[in-house]
């Protein structure tokens, strides 16, 4: 207490600070802070803005569901699309599940239990019209797999019909629908549909309309257990009658694969002791089977007849190798990679193009950047230092090209440039160029660089502009009265101030040049143009939506890099598009 | 008017004339010569030209005629990098990117210092304005006053002859201004520094300056000390500019030698002093102080003449009381009186009577 006048913490008696400190204290005695009712501060406060909060989110909201809806929730699908494959175990579920046990590096072929799980998978796909969508997924990654399937489509019915044909040489009621019917279905199930075609025969004749539903095929418990495969398929295919055909098991004979079960199932078991209906047909049948003549096809032989490359193991490897739900598959193939059983592995010279494109696309964005910010720095330092009235009708010369349509922009170029165009008419006219050696300038990559850098401009020139407009004259002063020259008061005083500037500048341009589109396209050729034609190609025209969207997350991936990178090297807050 | 025109100053402006369209002269005719080591205010309202000549000098404009001299030599023709001058702007002009120390190495480096001699030549600037502890801040990191000592600093780093400064201190506030005023003199006094200073506060122009030149309209109305200035205005523009200033109308009734009579407008007659009045019968305004007006004429001469007047206000101001009254139809008489003992306390509508010396009434021309 010896240095009390000095320390304003230790004067005894009251100082107004003291006071304050004082009355916090007592009031932090009790607990929290306390509203007038008694109800705690914080949440007085809370239910006090609670209204402003939930108004302020009222009135962003339609916007922001409009975003999240056409915006956010567009990306986050084409996100997921580059690496969902459930097609495969989709379409094939049983050929997935044996698959499983093969083993792909033997070189064999796999056994006969895939070869069957292939058979119904394919057989159900095909009636459901999914084996194509498959065969061109898996096209992808295999060539020729698409036509495969197209032609297994039609091709499994030839294995059903060498059984068929043999079943309907023994009895014609094989090849007829209601025997079948009688045959698998409940006896009421089969009463109930006699009974609906003689009330719609009735009313034919009767000259009325009739239409009431056909009855519903139901499959008889015991015939489950006589011919269980048979039963399988024959209640599937009454199912897809039904439900996608709108048609009835009673009035259509059986698919094909139904007569192979048929096959397996008396193969197999003995049909002697079954007294159902249609007994004796069956019983026939059965014997015929047995009968050493019967001629019978292995389902490998099946496969062979339809197309060889069922015998290549590599076809089951890539089904195997693509089974799983999600695949890294679409991500390799778009770094020039491909899946191997020793792994991913670099694909052959020839066969990669996607590295070349992003290293293309980034350094043809890099160079328009470049040449963008070269031209636009003096127009924006002549904008903003002239006086108004020519300022403004700069500044609708910079604009003007701005409200052109962009593809009119795009074809004037083609016109200037191309070699029968302006601008090699014109040196061949000033003698430069031979005729014969006229300038290749479009359908380049100096054509893209060229038309991009005039399109781009604005976007450079803006923020440029805007930034600019905010350095005031007397800096400049001030450096010269300090002594600097012109030169130097440029550079060390003027430029400085307007990098913030070229920073947003260069961002914008370099971001909308690395996912341009259009003019690529149309003055790109084949050496200019950007991984985005890529990805609209595979959009558009090869359907590979998966590769698309993986090829479209690393340049999104590439532009995210680079702005962290940014930001860390010149930092954002060096960003200013204005004041 | 503009007196001191001699053409041996350091600083000379001969005959200068300056247009930026070519139809309107915006500087006519200055003549203006300043000797080293002078403070010299140019005080006007804005558009009076003021500004203009700084940025002639500093050769941000160019003369549209005459000519301009420093040390003898013309530097019509020299560009600003080169005159050697060193300015304080308005805003500071503080290189934002550059932190304090690099501010001041500036000039320094365009000159190509060594490394050592510049940061030592830093060092001493920074000192000098008590800004030691900041060269490794950014501008924006200062406040006013301090941005305000480091343009200082860096306008005299490189030890220039010649220093402009324009309305350096308009944007700091009254207390922090008038602090900074007493710095800047007492600096230039003590570096030696020529100063040319623009300012449109006429009592920093007062407080500061060797001399003020008051310009209005293109030309310098007048080139005086502060207190010439304040007591002998030279026209009635530079009577009403300068400080708090009574004006009556009237016409000169006799005029001997250095006092003639006034018939002021209602009648009454008054003494002046004739300045810039040669004729009887002449229109004439008289101009007074506020602080010179006699309420007791016993203290003046007998034959003396007087004025009645009507007491409208009565301010106390504690160490002045301030009257307002109404003299020969003029509501806006202010008389200052010090609060002294015998001093009387007026009262509204009273009525009273008031004179003063010949010599501190000046009969000015008529505009």
């Amino acid at each position: 207490m010896t240095d009390a006048t000095s320390d304003p913490d230790k004067i005894e008696g009251p100082t107004p600070d003291n006071a304050l400190r004082a009355a916090d204290a007592a009031e932090n005695l009790g607990g929290p802070v306390l509203a007038a009712d008694g109800t705690p501060l914080k949440k007085s406060l809370a239910r006090a803005l609670r209204m402003q909060k939930l108004r302020a989110l009222a009135l962003i909201a339609p916007l922001l569901i409009f975003v999240l809806v056409t915006f956010i929730a567009p990306i986050a699908d084409m996100l997921f699309r580059s690496v969902e494959n459930q097609i495969v175990s989709e379409t094939l579920p049983r050929t997935v599940a044996a698959l499983e046990d093969w083993d792909a590096e033997s070189g064999e072929l796999p056994g006969d239990a895939v070869f069957e799980a292939a058979y119904t998978d394919i057989f159900i796909a095909a009636e459901n019209k999914r084996h194509t969508r498959l065969g061109t997924r898996l096209n992808y990654e295999l060539t020729g797999v698409s036509s495969l399937f197209r032609k297994s489509g039609r091709g499994l019915d030839d294995i059903g019909e060498v059984y068929l044909d043999q079943f309907e040489d023994l009895d014609e009621n094989w090849d007829e629908a209601l025997p079948w019917a009688e045959l698998m279905g409940t006896e009421a199930s089969v009463a109930a549909f006699r009974e609906w075609e003689a009330a719609e025969d009735a009313a034919r004749e009767a000259g009325r309309d009739f239409d009431e539903p056909i009855p519903s095929f139901e499959l008889r418990a015991d015939i489950s257990e006589t011919l269980p495969r048979t039963a399988e398929m024959y209640q599937r295919f009454a199912t897809f009658m039904e439900v996608e055909e709108e048609d009835s098991a009673f009035e259509e004979e059986p698919w094909s694969i139904v007569y192979t079960r048929l096959y397996e199932d008396l193969r197999d078991g003995d049909m002697s002791s079954y007294d159902g209906p249609r007994a004796e047909m069956l019983q026939a049948a059965d014997a015929l089977v047995d009968n050493p003549d019967f001629e019978t096809v292995t389902l490998q032989d099946g496969f062979e007849e339809i197309d060889e490359d069922w015998l290549d193991p590599e076809v089951w490897r890539t089904i195997q190798t693509y089974s799983p739900n999600y695949t890294s598959g679409y991500f390799l193939n778009a770094v020039d990679m491909q899946k191997t059983p020793d792994g991913p592995a670099l694909r052959d010279e020839d066969e990669r193009i996607y590295g070349l494109l992003f290293k293309r696309t980034m350094f043809m964005s890099l160079m328009i950047t470049f040449s963008c910010i070269l031209l636009a720095y003096p127009v924006a330092y002549l904008l903003s230092n002239l006086p108004m009235r020519s300022a403004n009708l700069l500044m609708i010369l910079v604009l003007l090209p701005f409200w052109t349509s962009l593809l009119v922009r795009t074809s004037a170029w083609k016109v200037m440039l191309q070699q029968q165009g302006v601008i090699n008419d014109v040196l061949v006219w000033l003698g430069l160029v031979g005729d014969a050696e006229r300038l290749v300038m479009i359908n380049n990559q100096f054509g893209t660089i060229v038309a991009m850098t005039h399109i781009l401009l604005p976007f450079m020139i803006l923020p440029m502009y805007s930034v600019m407009s905010t350095i005031p004259p007397y800096y400049v002063r001030a450096a010269k009265s300090l002594g600097a020259t012109n030169w130097t008061a440029f550079w060390r005083v003027y430029f400085p101030q307007s990098v913030p500037g070229i920073g947003a500048g260069s961002i914008l341009v370099f971001i909308l040049a690395i996912g341009y589109y259009i003019t690529p396209e149309i003055v790109g050729g084949t050496t200019g143009t950007f991984i985005s034609n890529r990805i609209a190609y595979h959009i558009s025209s090869s359907l590979n939506w998966g590769l698309a969207a993986a090829l479209g997350t690393i340049l999104l991936a590439v532009v995210l890099i680079l702005y962290w990178a940014y930001d860390r090297i010149v930092g954002i807050d060096n960003v200013k598009l204005g004041g | 008017m503009a007196d001191g025109s001699s053409s041996d100053g350091f600083v000379a402006f001969e005959r200068v004339q300056k247009s930026y369209d070519g139809e309107t002269l915006v500087v006519k005719d200055l003549n203006l010569s300043m000797p080293k080591g002078e403070f010299l205010t140019m005080l006007g309202p804005s558009g009076s030209g003021k500004t203009t000549c700084l940025m002639m000098l500093a050769g941000f404009e160019t003369a549209t005629h005459g000519e301009i001299k420093l040390d003898g030599v013309s530097i019509n023709n020299i560009p600003p990098h080169k005159r050697g001058i060193g300015m304080v702007f308005q805003n500071y002009a503080l290189f934002p990117h550059m932190t304090v120390a690099e501010n001041l190495a500036f000039p320094l480096e365009v000159r190509k210092l060594g490394k050592s001699e510049r940061d030592e030549k830093v060092k001493r600037a920074l000192d000098m304005v008590q800004m030691g502890d900041f060269g490794g801040r950014r501008p924006a990191q200062l406040s006013g006053g301090q941005q305000q000592r480091i343009a200082l600093a860096r306008a005299l780093v490189f030890e220039p002859e010649l220093v402009l400064m324009d309305e350096p201190l308009g944007a700091l506030d009254k207390q922090l201004r008038e602090h900074m005023q007493f710095e800047i003199t007492n600096l230039a006094h003590s570096l030696g520094i020529t100063v040319v200073y623009v300012t449109h506060d006429q009592t920093e122009a007062l407080t500061m300056s060797d001399r003020v030149a008051v310009f209005n309209d293109g030309r310098i109305q007048q080139l005086a000390a502060p207190d010439v200035l304040y007591e002998e205005p030279q026209n009635s523009f530079v009577a009403q500019f300068i400080g708090e200033n009574n004006t009556l109308q009237g016409n000169i009734q006799e005029i001997q030698g250095e006092t003639c009579v006034v018939k002021l407008d209602d009648g009454q007659v008054i003494d002046a002093k004739p300045v810039n009045v040669t004729e009887v019968g002449e229109r004439t305004t008289i101009s007074i102080r506020p602080e010179r007006v006699e309420f007791n004429p016993t203290k003046l001469s007998d034959d003396a003449h007087t004025l009645k007047a009507e007491v409208l206000e009565f301010i106390y101001m504690g160490d002045i009381f301030r009257t307002r009254l109404r003299v020969a139809g003029n509501d806006n008489f202010v008389v200052k009186t010090r609060n002294s003992p015998d001093q009387v306390r007026f009262k509204p509508g009273e009525h009273v009577e008031l004179g003063w010396l010949p010599r501190d009434c000046r009969a000015l021309d008529a505009s």
